[in-house]
């Protein structure tokens, strides 16, 4: 792996020598637009590949660092170089500032991000115009002198350019293969889920953006002085994100290389259309190979060829610890550590008057229960009792409104989830959420990564291995989710619980589904979660495996609990078999009461 | 940049009446974009190309010496066959909501292509008799082609809305919207139905374009220049809904006149976008 940040720079040295094989001036400037567009494409990628929040606003950036970087020039007469890092930075920080603003909304993901983008392009674009910064007639640099990099102007810029893609490829590639790159890819698989596992979605976003627009703003900075004299219509348009757009999906999101193949592919395409004085036929051809790529590529280009090159030399597997407990960190807490934690009696979580409204549905109405170091509490009631959200609430995925909850003894009330899984809890969904693009091995490996603490992307994977094997899916290790069935993917959406190296594990209606045998198989792997050190907590329905598998339970009914303790004597109780079944006098009396209404 | 005058009461209301009218116009070229987007889950950014290439049909037969309005009767069922045809194709390759954003992209670029082979780059103006006509109320001018507008805007977005309300195909179309697997086993007919919609809207996309053709001056780079405020207008209003896009439109429209009365015409699309983004942030839900 770490050849290609060596192939890259050596790429890089090797093209700085094309300048001094004297071809006439319009191939470096042919070049540098390639380069260019490299650039713009792959930092576009960084976030919106990588993360699947596709931004519009890449003009915005751009633009922001071009008109840095000319009003330098131009009015305090800069030296250009000293103004790239100057157009980098403050491209960065609107960059972070419109990221801290979006990004804090809640559902302003797809289309709306990239609308929202949009429109700031826009209202940056009006209030440069309207500003002394432009202030409508556009920049001139015609007096700026370009520094003697090159043996030309134009070879400048070539250079520089070729710098700029150099540092460009370098950040995506170590992005992508970084723990950082998992996350955001997670990201773009289901955020939620991502966030469950401990991936701080949030801050990986703005620093997405953040780096991302910081590279789009020193290509802004170096194309300022190429075009010589700018102007806001040409800029913060929407031809410049609909272009990148249109090189990184034809080249393929989910790689590095991807934009950059897209936008050779297209800038070639396009120079050749016009240089043969068909530049029309060109605007056409784009189009068509954009639909084409939509409707017969939609992964794009290199992951095409990758997907052909794998099916030829398949990758091969990480070994199987032997011991999938303990698999490689001396660090991980045993059990024995996690008991001084809590010192308090036993009880490692702690609900007290937990409330949670949804616009004015009380779905928790002050649930007080504790759970207990090393036990297995089933989470027993009618539907619409408040199991779910009780996990829901506890795993961070809602936040509660009211009430106080504690993890061994720290307040756990109003933390994000991903500092929740950090901190010990791991949940299971019902509907099983997988990150599709990633294989059953690396779909461990994310919760290994994030939840368990594991930097290295190898080292993850390894001790994901173990869990694989820990919960039988081990054959199934480079299949992607899609080709599991439900049992197996359970059982996936449990290797990955487990694999964050939880002190609680929250299971939602594992069992739900799943035939007599196969809830035989799940039964024994709850106790075997158990033996490790693990305390469980369970929703579910399946009351053979609750009596055959719970210490305790809790009968929730109506948002609160109804009754706590063993489960063969709390079912016994006649307000639980109340809840459950109806009370038939009432029932009957009722029917009565509305019988004339309905007849 | 001008300085803050306030104008006099005629020159407001003149403004106030121009920013109805244009905004009739963002209206009518929302309601195809909105209903495409709401009820089909499909972005059609080729809407505005289509809108161009009817109004540069419709210059084309007014040179022939056919009336803008007459040549409705020819270039709306041809659009509704142009929709229905692209709706086809994305339905076969189950295109998500994104991609039909950028494959719809590339046909705008294909179609921009071919209207600047056959019309050229320049700028092109259609001369009807309706341009030579305004009314005037009191101190106001009232243009015949904007009148227009605003009438074609109005009608069909009333008569869609009435469609979608009291119909059983508007039934059956929001709640496939809502829930196509549902709608599917109460024996919604979806295909057809798309089809019918997908046809609806790109013909009436081609109705505004006859809109644009009479009002304003044509170039291929324009098709561009109506994206962003048509967008805004569509996400204002909510999607889906007949006549949001229209009173949103007009919303846009008339801050937009009333700033550049107020200010400078260079100003305009500060208001339609940070309405935008506004209601973006604290609404997110509207587009979902």
């Amino acid at each position: 792996m770490k050849k290609t940040p060596l192939a890259i720079i050596a790429a890089a040295l090797a093209l700085a020598f094309v300048p001094q094989l004297g071809l006439p001036a319009f191939y470096d400037s042919l070049l540098y637009l390639i380069l260019h567009w490299v650039v713009l494409a792959t930092s576009w990628n960084i976030l919106s590949g990588y993360s699947g929040y596709f931004s519009f606003g890449h003009g915005a950036f751009f633009g922001a660092g071009l008109y840095t970087s000319a009003t330098l020039m131009a009015r305090y007469e800069w030296p250009f170089l000293w103004t790239l890092p100057a157009a980098a930075l403050l491209a960065c920080v609107l960059g972070l500032v419109v990221g801290a603003i979006v990004f804090r909304v809640k559902g302003i993901r797809g289309e709306v991000f990239a609308l929202l983008t949009l429109a700031v392009t826009f209202v940056l674009g009006t209030l440069i115009v309207n500003t002394p910064v432009d202030g409508g007639n556009g920049v001139s640099l015609a007096a700026v002198a370009v520094p003697a990099i090159g043996p030309t102007p134009s070879a400048t810029f070539y250079l520089l350019a070729l710098g700029a893609a150099a540092l460009t490829l370098l950040v995506a590639w170590w992005i992508a293969q970084s723990r950082f790159g998992a996350g955001l890819f997670a990201i773009h698989d289901d955020e939620d889920a991502a966030e469950v596992i401990g991936v701080p979605t949030y801050r990986y976003k703005l620093a997405a953006l953040g780096i991302s627009c910081a590279l789009a703003g020193m290509a802004g900075g170096i194309h300022a002085l190429f075009l010589n004299y700018v102007t806001v219509g040409e800029v913060f348009t929407i031809t410049v994100p609909l272009t990148v757009v249109l090189m990184s999906v034809l080249g393929g999101t989910r790689h590095w290389a991807g934009p950059a193949v897209g936008a050779v592919a297209i800038t070639l395409l396009l120079y050749g259309f016009t240089a043969a004085d068909h530049a029309l036929a060109g605007k056409a051809m784009v189009g068509v190979i954009l639909i084409a790529a939509i409707l017969f590529m939609p992964d794009g280009i290199l992951p095409r060829l990758q997907k052909a090159w794998a099916r030829r030399r398949p990758a091969p597997l990480p070994p199987v610890p032997l011991d999938p407990v303990a698999p490689t960190a001396p660090t991980a807490p045993t059990v024995a550590a996690m008991t001084t934690a809590a010192a308090d009696g036993g009880v490692l979580l702690q609900a007290e008057r937990l409330a949670k409204s949804f616009r004015g549905v009380r779905a928790l109405a002050g649930v007080d229960l504790q759970v207990r170091q090393g036990e297995i509490l089933g989470l027993l009631g009618p539907n619409g009792s408040g199991k779910s959200t009780f996990i829901n609430v506890v795993s961070g995925h809602y936040v509660a409104s009211g009430g106080q909850l504690r993890f061994e003894g720290r307040e756990l009330t109003a933390e994000p989830a991903h500092r929740i899984a950090r901190g010990g809890i791991a949940r299971t969904y019902q509907i099983p959420r997988p990150f599709a693009h990633f294989t059953v091995l690396d779909n461990v490996a994310l919760a290994t990564m994030f939840g368990g603490g594991v930097a290295s992307p190898e080292a993850a994977r390894r001790e994901a291995m173990g869990w694989l094997a820990f919960t039988g899916l081990q054959d199934k290790a480079l299949a992607l989710p899609e080709a599991l069935n439900l049992h197996q993917r359970k059982f996936l959406e449990l290797a990955r619980a487990l694999a964050a190296r939880p002190r609680l594990v929250l299971l939602d209606e594992v069992l739900c589904g799943l035939t007599p045998a196969e809830i035989d198989d799940a039964v024994a792997l709850v106790r075997r979660i158990r033996d490790q050190g693990a305390t469980v907590v369970f929703v579910e329905h399946v009351m053979r495996a609750v009596m055959a598998l719970t210490d305790r339970v809790v009968v929730f009914d109506q948002g609160g609990v109804l009754a706590a303790g063993p489960a063969a004597e709390v079912m016994q109780r006649p307000e639980v078999m109340q809840a459950y079944l109806g009370t038939v006098a009432l029932a009957a009396d009722a029917a009565a009461a509305m019988g004339p209404a309905h007849a | 940049m001008s300085g803050f005058t306030l104008p006099s009461a005629t020159l407001l209301a003149q403004s106030v009446l121009s920013g109805v009218f244009v905004g009739a116009l963002y209206g009518l070229l929302g309601l195809g974009l909105s209903l495409s987007w709401g009820l089909l889950r499909l972005i059609n950014l080729a809407h505005f190309a289509f809108a161009f290439l009817a109004a540069y049909l419709c210059y084309q037969l007014s040179t022939k010496g056919v009336d803008p309005l007459l040549s409705l009767a020819l270039i709306v069922p041809a659009f509704f066959a142009l929709g229905a045809a692209l709706h086809a194709l994305m339905a076969r390759f189950a295109i998500t909501p994104f991609n039909s954003l950028l494959l719809t992209f590339g046909l705008t670029g294909i179609v921009e292509a071919l209207i600047q082979a056959i019309w050229t780059a320049d700028f092109r103006k259609l001369e009807s008799s309706y341009g030579e006509h305004r009314f005037k109320l009191g101190a106001l001018y009232l243009p015949l082609p904007e009148l227009i507008t605003l009438a074609l805007a109005v009608g069909l977005s009333l008569a869609v809305w009435a469609v979608l309300r009291y119909t059983d195909l508007g039934k059956a179309l929001r709640a496939s919207a809502e829930d196509p697997a549902v709608a599917a086993a109460f024996g919604v007919r979806q295909q057809r139905n798309a089809l019918l919609l997908a046809g609806t809207c790109s013909a009436l996309a081609a109705v505004a374009g006859v809109c644009l053709a009479l009002g304003y001056t044509l170039a291929p780079s324009q098709i561009y220049a109506w994206i962003g405020v048509v967008f805004a207008a569509v996400m204002l209003g909510g999607l889906g809904r007949a006549l949001a896009p229209l009173v949103a439109g007009i919303v846009i429209g008339v801050s937009e006149a009333l700033t550049m009365a107020v200010t400078a015409p260079s100003w305009a699309p500060l208001v339609s976008f940070t309405l935008l983004i506004g209601i973006l942030l604290l609404r997110p839900g509207r587009a979902a």
